[in-house]
C-alpha cells in the first residue's frame, strides 16, 4: 500500500524512559553477568588446560592472570560470579512464589546488588591474605 | 493445498527452542546444584592462589578435588547452554541467523565443556 502512511500514534515509554527500578536493573544485570560468565569459561578452561599441560604453560597463565588486565578480568569474574549465584538464589525464591511483595522485591534486588559486591570485596580480602600480599 | 492439521497440531512443539518446558526445569536444577558448587570453586581457587604448577596439578589432580571440578564444569556449561539459548531466541528473530547461532552456542559449549573434563582427567589420571 505505498503511498499511505499510517497515522502517527503516541508512542509508549519504553527503558530509555522509565527510572531504572532496582529489580529491574538487577534482571537485566543478571543476564549480562550471565553472558560475561559465559565468555569467563574461557579463562577457567585456559587455567586447566595450562595445569594439565606443563609447568610452562602453567607460568604463561600465571604472567596473564597476575597482570593488572589479568586481575581485573579476574575482580570482574569474580563479582559477576557471586552477583549470578545471589541472583539466582532470588530467582529461585521466586520461582516458588514467595518474595513478590514491593517491599520483599525491593528487599531481594538491594540483597544481590549489596551482598555480590560485599562477597567480591571479601573473596579478594581473603585472597590477598592467604598469598599475603600483591606479587 | 489444504492444511488438514489442527491449529493445535500447527503450533506442538515449535516454541522459539523447538521443545518445552525441559530447559526451564533443568535450568533451575542445574542453578540449585551449582550453589555449593560455586562456593566450593572460588575457596579451591583462592586455595591455590600463588601456588606453582606441581602444587596446583597434585590438588587439582587429588580425587575429591576433581570430582568437585568435574561437577562445577559438567553442571555450569549445561546451565550457560541453556541461558545463552535463552538469551539468542529472545534477540534474534531472523531464523537462519537464530540457528547459526544456536549452533555455534553449542559447539561452543561442548568444545569448552570437553577441554575443561580433558584436563581434569589427565591432571588426575596423570600421563
Amino acid at each position: 500500500m505505498a503511498g499511505i502512511k499510517a497515522p502517527e500514534r503516541p508512542l509508549s515509554p519504553h527503558l530509555q524512559i522509565y527510572r531504572w527500578p532496582l529489580p529491574m536493573a538487577m534482571s537485566i544485570l543478571h543476564r549480562i553477568t550471565g553472558g560475561g560468565l559465559y565468555v569467563g569459561t574461557l579463562l577457567m578452561a585456559w587455567w586447566l588446560i595450562a595445569a594439565g599441560t606443563g609447568p610452562n604453560a602453567y607460568a604463561t597463565f600465571g604472567t596473564f592472570i597476575n597482570s593488572i588486565l589479568g586481575r581485573l578480568i579476574l575482580f570482574g569474574y569474580t563479582w559477576a560470579l557471586l552477583h549470578h549465584m545471589l541472583g539466582g538464589i532470588r530467582h529461585l525464591i521466586w520461582d516458588s512464589g514467595h518474595g513478590f511483595d514491593p517491599n520483599e522485591r525491593e528487599w531481594l534486588s538491594f540483597a544481590t546488588a549489596a551482598g555480590s559486591i560485599v562477597l567480591t570485596i571479601l573473596v579478594w580480602v581473603v585472597g590477598y591474605l592467604y598469598i599475603g600480599g600483591a606479587r | 493445498m489444504t492444511e488438514h492439521r489442527t491449529p493445535l497440531g500447527r503450533v506442538r512443539g515449535l516454541g522459539p527452542s523447538r521443545s518445552g518446558t525441559e530447559d526451564f526445569w533443568h535450568s533451575r536444577v542445574t542453578a540449585v546444584g551449582l550453589i555449593p558448587l560455586t562456593v566450593a570453586f572460588v575457596l579451591l581457587v583462592i586455595s591455590l592462589l600463588g601456588r606453582n604448577h606441581a602444587a596446583a596439578q597434585q590438588i587439582l589432580g587429588t580425587p575429591l578435588v576433581a570430582i568437585v571440578m568435574l561437577l562445577f564444569i559438567g553442571m555450569s556449561i549445561y546451565h550457560m547452554w541453556i541461558g545463552m539459548q535463552e538469551i539468542v531466541v529472545d534477540y534474534i528473530h531472523d531464523e537462519f541467523w537464530k540457528l547459526v547461532v544456536l549452533m555455534t552456542n553449542t559447539f561452543f559449549c561442548i568444545a569448552t565443556g570437553l577441554a575443561c573434563v580433558f584436563a581434569i582427567f589427565k591432571l588426575a589420571f596423570g600421563v
